[in-house]
């Protein structure tokens, strides 16, 4: 499995499981499938763009920063975009699965062959 | 009543045997080894100004079996161009009629020596993985070893495995060189060499023997090469050297022996010696590249073939592959636990 289909599965499950938690908050179950969607979205997101990042740099410090930033920026775009207030709810558990996302990037996942002559 | 110590003795002993390299570019340095056919010197190239390895026969006959041994064993090593196997540089018959050759001077540790520095299994494997590429090849060249063991196998500075001592060797077929298949004692009679000059291995030998009979070293040589069925003998003889020796890497011994720390050998590698060590030739992997890639297979935490897994194994296996991505989920489910109860307080 190639490093970009890698990060694109794993940030999906991670985020659909990250969205699937907002049904433990009553004052948000009834948005529950929209939720889970943007939440799937965001993690797909940062999936491949770790993904494509472990293919151009091999270094798993630099892609658990990388998704770190990129699960970062995603999550308070979404904080901010929801105006509910759940910053850190949202923001920890998301900066978090792009960690997740860019470490198994790095580590799992078949790097492009070389192209020969 | 003495009248000579035994060092005394040793010294002259050396003496006697030391060759007498005038006529030759060769100027002798030190013994290092002794084996079955003859002794091992180092010596300094003087044309190149280099150290080499000299090996040189015991009694001075050139149309003996021995010397048609030696002569064969240089003529097969220089068949066999590759950076796992020792090279060879000349071969020859000196001033006195003792047939030599010389060969590069390997600065290592025997592979028994070596690998009491080296604790990890992963590493010993790929050690391994090193023999199994020059004998693969060698077998790809049609040549047997018959006497892969521990002391034959060296360790240089740079951690590059060279496979010696291939005194014993038989050519199967093919691509090595008619002048090195006539001295196979299995083979045919043996063509008198023309003249040359110099000659060498850096080995210890461990058995030399005539047709039929039995050579190898016990613990290592395969039951029908232990029998002397010469005629059966072929890639799989050496195959059930490696198994044997893939034991030693892992336990300190050929045959089957607990762990040196008393823990038991994981079973996936405990298959991979048994199925290459097993005493019939047709159950063995029918190749070096295939036991080989048993190996590669345990290394990268995938099934091996000589060991069907039960699901608990598998699982157990695919925990043990996976096992710091797997523990990152868990601490995330854990934190995303902690987050809900947090919020919920």
């Amino acid at each position: 499995m190639n490093k970009v289909l890698l990060g694109l599965l794993i940030g999906a499950l991670l985020g659909a499981i990250d969205g699937g938690t907002a049904w433990f908050t009553p004052a948000v179950r009834a948005q529950i499938v929209g939720i889970v969607f943007g939440s799937t979205l965001k993690g797909l997101i940062a999936g491949v763009a770790a993904g494509i990042f472990a293919r151009k740099v091999n270094s798993v410090p630099l892609g658990i920063l990388f998704g770190l930033a990129v699960g970062f920026i995603l999550a308070f775009l979404v904080a901010h975009y929801l105006q509910h207030g759940y910053y850190f709810e949202i923001i920890l558990p998301g900066s978090i699965v792009g960690m997740i996302v860019g470490y198994a990037t790095q580590r799992y996942g078949a790097a492009p062959v070389p192209a020969t002559r | 009543m003495k009248f000579i110590s035994d060092s005394a003795l040793e010294r002259l002993r050396d003496a006697a045997e030391a060759p007498d390299l005038a006529g030759t570019r060769y100027r002798l340095l030190e013994r290092i080894a002794r084996g079955g056919m003859g002794v091992v010197f180092t010596a300094e190239d003087e044309n190149l100004k280099r150290r080499v390895a000299l090996k040189v026969l015991d009694v001075p006959a050139t149309d003996g079996d021995l010397a048609n041994r030696l002569i064969r064993e240089a003529r097969v090593l220089a068949a066999l161009e590759h950076p796992g196997i020792v090279p060879v540089h000349d071969v020859g018959t000196l001033a006195d009629g003792r047939v030599f050759y010389t060969m590069k001077f390997v600065e290592g540790k025997r592979l028994d020596k070596y690998i009491e520095s080296v604790a990890s299994i992963p590493d010993r494997l790929r050690i391994f993985l090193r023999i199994c590429d020059a004998v693969a090849f060698a077998h790809a060249r049609g040549v047997l070893h018959r006497d892969l063991k521990p002391a034959n196998i060296m360790v240089g500075p740079f951690g590059e495995v060279l496979v010696m001592d291939w005194g014993l060797a038989k050519i199967l077929r093919g691509n090595v060189s008619d002048d090195a298949r006539v001295g196979d004692p299995e083979a045919t009679a043996f063509e008198k060499p023309k003249e040359s000059a110099s000659a060498g291995d850096a080995t210890e030998v461990s058995v030399v023997t005539g047709h039929g009979t039995v050579m190898g070293t016990p613990g290592y040589m395969s039951p029908e090469q232990a029998r002397g069925d010469v005629a059966l003998l072929d890639a799989r003889s050496d195959i059930y050297s490696l198994g044997a020796l893939l034991r030693f890497l892992l336990t300190g011994r050929p045959e089957l022996a607990p762990l040196p720390n008393g823990s038991r050998m994981d079973k996936s590698l405990a298959a991979i010696c048994a199925k290459a060590a097993t005493a019939s030739p047709a159950e063995r992997y029918p190749s070096v590249q295939e036991m080989a890639l048993d190996v590669s297979r345990y290394l990268d935490g995938l099934a091996v073939g000589a060991h069907p897994e039960s699901l608990l194994e598998k699982a157990a296996r695919f925990y043990r592959r996976y096992r710091f991505f797997i523990l990152l989920i868990a601490a995330y489910l854990a934190m995303r636990v902690l987050i809900l109860l947090f919020m919920h307080r």
